[in-house]
């Protein structure tokens, strides 16, 4: 049932195999000026519709993968594609990709409803539409009442949830989101990953999420790519065959506790692979 | 705990206000006493109250003085600040004139204003300008240093998210960059203005203009040469209460403009 498919099962297939491809990501390596080798070449493809977790340890690359997917790093070898075109050819109206950051990155002089209507008035959508739109999303998200608010105002976990505002205001095909919930407390944690859930069933997302929780990795995807560090690269990759709506009950059943158990090997597998070479420092 | 004896003096607004007074208030009245208990003559120490008297009956004399020293205080805060917002904005345009052009606005700010001033006085006909301009000098400084931080200090996440945007340069600049600089700049701006005012009054001692156009500076020269002690010293109450009335001016505009947002104005209250 749980079977870790081969990252290089996806090298054989052709790019342009199939119309549904959301991302694919070609050979693409990230080597820095200074020769600290990020991420070794990766192949990964993402369905439509797919929620995937990028997991693994500190250093393992996870976050430059995204942020390659994002445009904002340049692969040093390897291509990227997002609908079979290559990442920085994307057009800014075409471009229907958002990024959550770590941090909730909003602008602290600003009020919420600034904050969320910002993508589309960097795009000149007219104020009315804006505005109508920027309502839709913080109702989505919760938080209608609190559009005049400024964000230090605000509870971690709200912020948040103004950062995930600000991203569904542009209605977007792909959800990219670096370890979004790290910095809060482990019951709001729970909470927004429920609530994501519920907006990518909602909104036919494609959600690519970066995390080092195995337990949110579980929770949330329908795939888990494990990811090792030093250097950093794809190991295995996981199946999450259980059905949507998950609920918290999910957490508590054996296949949830037999996945983590599966998952935990492979991490431990990647470090003794580590080990092993003489490459690990401690 | 809002004991109906007494609401008042427990708000941190009265306090602020009250327990500042109350010092002065002691220091005047030990200054008084000192000086009848121990019959110090006025033309050594003058007691808060000659002072006060001093005031008035000069008042015609010390009143244009201030005016005066007022004009080319706020003249040269108006041009430091415009001129530091300018080089500012030039200086974070890249990063190759930043390193050529910063030691030179570190020249200016280290070179003592008074060894400047005589030249600027020669080579400026209208002696208005020139003081004007010696106090600009002495204020520009903080008002570059601190604009171009603050033009700098961008969260790098937040810049990313407005690369992905496609954010214009422009747009970039005003809707990131100026509200992140703000709290910077007023920042500079508090400290300058209270360096305008020391400017425009070493820029008046060096001028020593007198005449219809003499300043306050002017004002203490003259009162020291005739041993005119008392009136010296309202000159110098004018000029302290000036530099106060301007450093709470500043405070005020900062929280106007800045309301809650920044932590600097929302975490002392």
């Amino acid at each position: 049932m749980i079977s870790p498919i081969s990252c290089v099962m996806s090298e054989s297939l052709a790019p342009t195999a199939s119309p549904t491809a959301a991302i694919e990501v070609l050979s693409a390596e990230k080597t820095y000026p200074d020769g600290t080798h990020a991420l070794q070449p990766v192949d990964l493809r993402i369905e439509e519709g797919e929620f995937v977790t990028l997991l693994g340890p500190s250093g393992c690359g996870k976050s430059t993968l995204l942020k390659m997917v994002a445009g904002l790093l340049a692969p040093s070898n390897g291509q990227l594609l997002l609908w079979r075109k290559p990442v920085s050819l994307l057009e800014a109206s075409a471009q229907k990709l958002a990024f959550v950051f770590q941090s909730p990155t909003l602008m602290p002089w600003a009020s919420v409803e600034a904050n969320v209507r910002l993508p589309l008035d960097l795009a000149g959508v007219p104020r009315p539409e804006a505005e109508a739109r920027v309502a839709d999303a913080l109702k989505l998200v919760g938080l209608d009442g609190f559009k005049a608010s400024l964000p230090h105002a605000l509870s971690g976990g709200m912020q948040m949830r103004v950062s995930i505002a600000r991203s569904l205001v542009i209605e977007p095909h792909l959800l990219l989101m670096d370890e979004p919930f790290g910095a809060l407390d482990e019951i709001t944690r729970h909470k927004l990953d429920a609530e994501l859930l519920g907006l990518w069933a909602a909104k036919k997302l494609t959600v690519v999420f970066v995390t080092h929780s195995i337990h949110e990795a579980v929770f949330l995807s329908t795939r888990v790519v494990m990811m090792a560090a030093r250097p950093g690269r794809v190991v295995e990759q996981f199946e999450i065959d259980e059905p949507y709506p998950r609920s918290a009950e999910f957490m508590v059943t054996p296949q949830f506790s037999r996945y983590a158990k599966r998952l935990q090997d492979s991490l431990l597998r990647a470090s003794h692979v580590d080990t092993d070479t003489g490459t690990t420092r401690a | 705990m809002s004991a109906p004896i007494l609401p008042l003096i427990r708000q941190p607004r009265v306090q602020r206000v009250l327990y500042p007074a109350l010092v002065a208030v002691v220091l005047l009245g030990a200054w008084q006493a000192l000086v009848v208990g121990m019959e110090l003559p006025p033309y050594l120490v003058p007691s808060p109250w000659l002072m006060l008297k001093t005031l008035i009956s000069d008042w015609a004399v010390l009143g244009s003085a201030l005016l005066v020293t007022l004009e080319i205080t706020l003249l040269a805060f108006v041009v430091a600040t415009v001129a530091g917002v300018l080089i500012s904005f030039l200086f974070v345009q890249s990063k190759l004139i930043e390193t050529a052009l910063f030691p030179y606005a570190v020249l200016l700010q280290v070179t003592p204003i008074v060894a400047v001033a005589p030249l600027i006085i020669i080579w400026v006909k209208n002696p208005t300008a020139a003081m004007v301009i010696c106090a600009s000098l002495v204020a520009l400084f903080p008002i570059i240093s601190n604009t171009t931080l603050g033009l700098r200090s961008i969260d790098p996440d937040l810049q990313s998210y407005f690369r992905m945007n496609r954010a214009t340069r422009w747009q970039m600049l005003v809707r990131l960059r100026i509200p992140s600089a703000l709290p910077y700049f007023f920042g500079g701006l508090r400290i300058s203005s209270g360096l305008s005012l020391i400017g425009a009054v070493v820029a008046e001692f060096v001028a020593g203009t007198g005449g219809t156009g003499a300043g306050l500076a002017y004002q203490i020269l003259q009162a020291g040469f005739r041993l005119n002690i008392p009136r010296m010293f309202a000159a110098l109450l004018l000029i302290s209460l000036t530099g106060v009335a301007l450093f709470a001016a500043m405070a005020w505009l900062t929280r106007r403009a800045l309301g809650s947002w920044h932590a600097s104005e929302s975490s002392h209250e």
